[in-house]
């Protein structure tokens, strides 16, 4: 009976460090998979902010300025003026529809009536 | 263990044939037997404190290799967090009211070399002194060759010039990363902004620190990583702030003047969407603080907070409003403004004379300062100091940032009644536009003082009372009219229903007295008058107007165009349509049977 026992504590310490052993392991290549993620993530967030502070540069009001100054035979952008705001009231309604003709005058006969008419 | 038994029979029988006591023998065996017990008792407790001190050996030793370990170990970032833990700890970006970018981060790199490990120092310098102009091959040959093992070459590097010093291929030539500041805007803002620079620097990092503007007065702020990245958002509009500049630049350009600052204030809320001050500078490469000269000349000072300038006529709507709120005088009061108004040596002059008797309103229309000291000679020393103190003309404004702190007013020594009588039309008391702009902008909500704020706020901020609605909104009339009837003729506006007073100072001499050609000239206006949005006040520094046959220095020919031209640029980007004004109803008064 303890010779039992003993074979089988033995063989649960040799299973429990044989699992502590794979876990280890498998934290490891966690934490370095973890790693590498955070250093794509890093990389990412140093691009973005690139990416971000070189639109904001793109962007700078003189520069745009001067875009459209250059460009003002092509696009004729000017500043916003007071006069440009406008009331609802000055947009002029789309045209009516024109309606669907529902008694039709036929008037490619009335040459031959009128004609009809006149003859003897 | 054999027992010996303390009467052995042997030695009993034995001591009596000799006669002998046997008990003698017992005591002897008892005496034995002790003495075993007590070696074995000493040996058990001697290896216990051992094993003891042992223990103690081992975890003291084990606590001191540990602190041994963390103290020399370099520090390293913890890589198990929790999830959504923040990657990147850097300074916090700052942005406009619309999330617009002012100020960021950018990763550089700077260059150190560690001469032992150079291989081809005489190269390397001649290299580097080809990619970076500035650098003297020789006197870097020298350093390399010299005693020292360690020297900084360049602080920031671009990637193109990393990558030629990478080709270099000199093991000594070391980088470290850097993280660099950078305003995309340019000059825009720069006063606000104000600046960043390098604090404690090591090899693979550096502090970013902010050296003035908001960067310094919320450097905490920037640099905690509590506040998990979150950018600081400014009360400021990047394209007003753009179109501002433009104009006063322009402004300053034509009124040959030789400074100029203009502020923008939203006046329910007290934020601050546009102030410029120029001349100005890049906060990208912030030029050395003057150490000689005026501090004024220098493109660092910021006229809006810490220009401190007598501001002339603008300051005498306080005292009509205050006349006005104790009850001494309504706007049609008649005043006598017989001049030259004499106290004791001192004699005070309109600018032109407009007859010997005004109504209120029409002494701010004319601006007199005869009618304005007679209506401060009512109100008092003691009266108008409180009144000023509670709209906050005698203290800093409190604004954010750093330069705001040295803005303090000036105050006359001794207040005394002749003090009262200049300050009410503005002279005696210095104080900065930003004051003023808080000021106008007590008037322009319908009496309420504001703090003027860079930061962005999420509703009104109204502070205590200091005006009735009434008297505020008499003297918004008064300010309306000053434009439609008065000096500031060239601020009227289509659309906008400009309100303002002129104010044209002399600028006092260093050595005492005031200079005769060296005017302050302001305009500081409400807009629009019968339901104000936002205050403008715009200020030169020394204009003079030379179309004319004769140079006009005075606020009404100089900063009054200017301000009328920046309203028209500004209100519409600001989203406030031209409206008409609403006519007065001149005969309906409210009666009763």
């Amino acid at each position: 009976m303890r010779t039992v026992l003993y074979v089988l504590t033995t063989l649960g310490v040799i299973g429990l460090a044989f699992w502590a052993y794979r876990e280890n392991y498998a934290t490891q290549a966690a934490l370095a998979e973890t790693r590498d993620l955070r250093q794509q993530i890093r990389a990412a967030h140093e691009r973005l902010a690139v990416l971000r502070a070189e639109w904001a540069y793109l962007n700078r009001p003189d520069r745009l300025r001067d875009l459209a100054e250059i460009n003002f035979d092509r696009l004729g952008l000017l500043e916003l003026h007071p006069e440009q705001f406008g009331l609802v009231g000055q947009v002029a309604y789309p045209p009516d529809p024109i309606l669907p003709i529902t008694n039709p005058v036929d008037v490619s006969h009335l040459q031959d009536e009128s004609e009809e008419e006149t003859r003897p | 263990m054999i027992r010996t038994p303390l009467r052995p029979l042997a030695r009993i029988l034995d001591a009596r044939q000799k006669g002998e006591n046997p008990d003698a023998i017992e005591r002897e065996n008892i005496r034995i037997r002790h003495e075993q017990m007590r070696d074995q008792a000493r040996q058990r407790a001697e290896g216990r404190l051992l094993v003891l001190g042992l223990f103690f050996v081992v975890a003291f030793g084990v606590v001191g290799l540990r602190m041994g370990i963390l103290a020399t170990a370099e520090p390293m970032e913890p890589r198990v967090e929790a999830p959504g833990a923040r990657i990147h700890a850097s300074r916090a970006d700052i942005v406009d009211r619309h999330g617009r970018l002012l100020a960021t981060n950018f990763e550089t790199h700077s260059l150190y070399a560690q001469p032992p490990l150079m291989i081809d120092a005489a190269h390397a310098a001649e290299q580097l002194a080809g990619i970076f102009p500035d650098l003297d091959a020789k006197e870097l040959l020298e350093d390399f060759t010299g005693t020292r093992k360690f020297i900084w070459i360049k602080r920031k590097i671009s990637p193109e010039q990393m990558q030629a010093v990478h080709e270099i291929g000199d093991p000594g030539l070391l980088f470290g990363s850097r993280d660099m500041r950078l305003y995309p805007n340019g000059r825009l803002a720069a006063h606000v902004l104000g600046g960043a620079s390098y604090g404690r620097e090591g090899v693979h990092a550096a502090e970013v620190i902010g050296v003035a503007g908001v960067e310094k007065y919320f450097d905490d702020h920037l640099r905690d990583p509590a506040n998990g990245n979150q950018p600081l958002e400014l009360s400021l509009d990047l394209t007003v702030q753009a179109a501002a500049e433009r104009v006063l630049a322009g402004g300053m350009m034509l009124m040959n003047a030789k400074g100029a600052t203009s502020i923008l204030m939203d006046v329910q809320t007290g934020e601050v969407v546009s102030v410029v001050s120029l001349p100005t500078f890049d906060p990208n490469d912030r030029p050395r603080p003057a150490t000689s000269g005026d501090p004024s000349d220098s493109p660092l000072f910021n006229r809006s907070v810490q220009g401190v300038y007598e501001l002339g006529s603008t300051f005498k709507i306080f005292t009509a409003a205050q006349a006005m709120e104790l009850g001494l005088v309504n706007p049609g009061t008649v005043i006598d403004t017989k001049g030259p108004l004499r106290w004791g040596k001192f004699r005070i002059r309109d600018f032109r004379h407009y007859g010997n008797a005004m109504t209120v309103s029409k002494i701010i229309e004319k601006s007199s300062n005869i009618g304005t000291a007679r209506l401060a000679q009512q109100i008092g020393v003691e009266r108008q100091r409180a009144f000023l103190d509670e709209l906050g003309m005698l203290e800093t404004t409190g604004f954010e940032i750093v330069e705001a702190a040295t803005g303090k007013p000036l105050l006359p020594r001794k207040w005394s009644e002749l003090s009262t009588m200049t300050i009410s039309y503005g002279h005696g008391l210095s104080t900065s536009p930003m004051h003023l702009a808080a000021g106008y902008a007590a008037i322009a909500n319908g009496g309420f003082k504001v703090q003027p704020t860079i930061l962005k706020q999420d509703g009104p901020r109204l502070g205590a009372r200091v005006l009735s609605a009434e008297t505020a909104r008499a003297s918004r009339k008064m300010l309306r009219r000053v434009v439609t009837d008065g000096s500031a003729s060239f601020g009227e506006v289509a659309g906008y229903a400009v309100g303002g007073k002129t104010g044209t100072a002399d600028k006092p001499r260093p050595q005492g007295g005031y200079y005769d050609e060296k005017v302050i000239a302001t305009f500081a206006s409400i807009f629009p008058a019968h339901d104000p949005k936002y205050v403008l006040i715009v200020t030169l520094d020394e204009p003079v107007d030379t179309i004319g046959d004769e140079p006009r220095r005075t606020a009404g020919w100089t900063a009054v165009p200017v301000a009328a031209e920046m309203i028209k640029r500004v209100a519409p980007l600001l989203g406030l349509r031209p409206t008409v004004e609403p006519v007065e109803l001149t005969d309906i008064k409210l009666t009763k049977n």
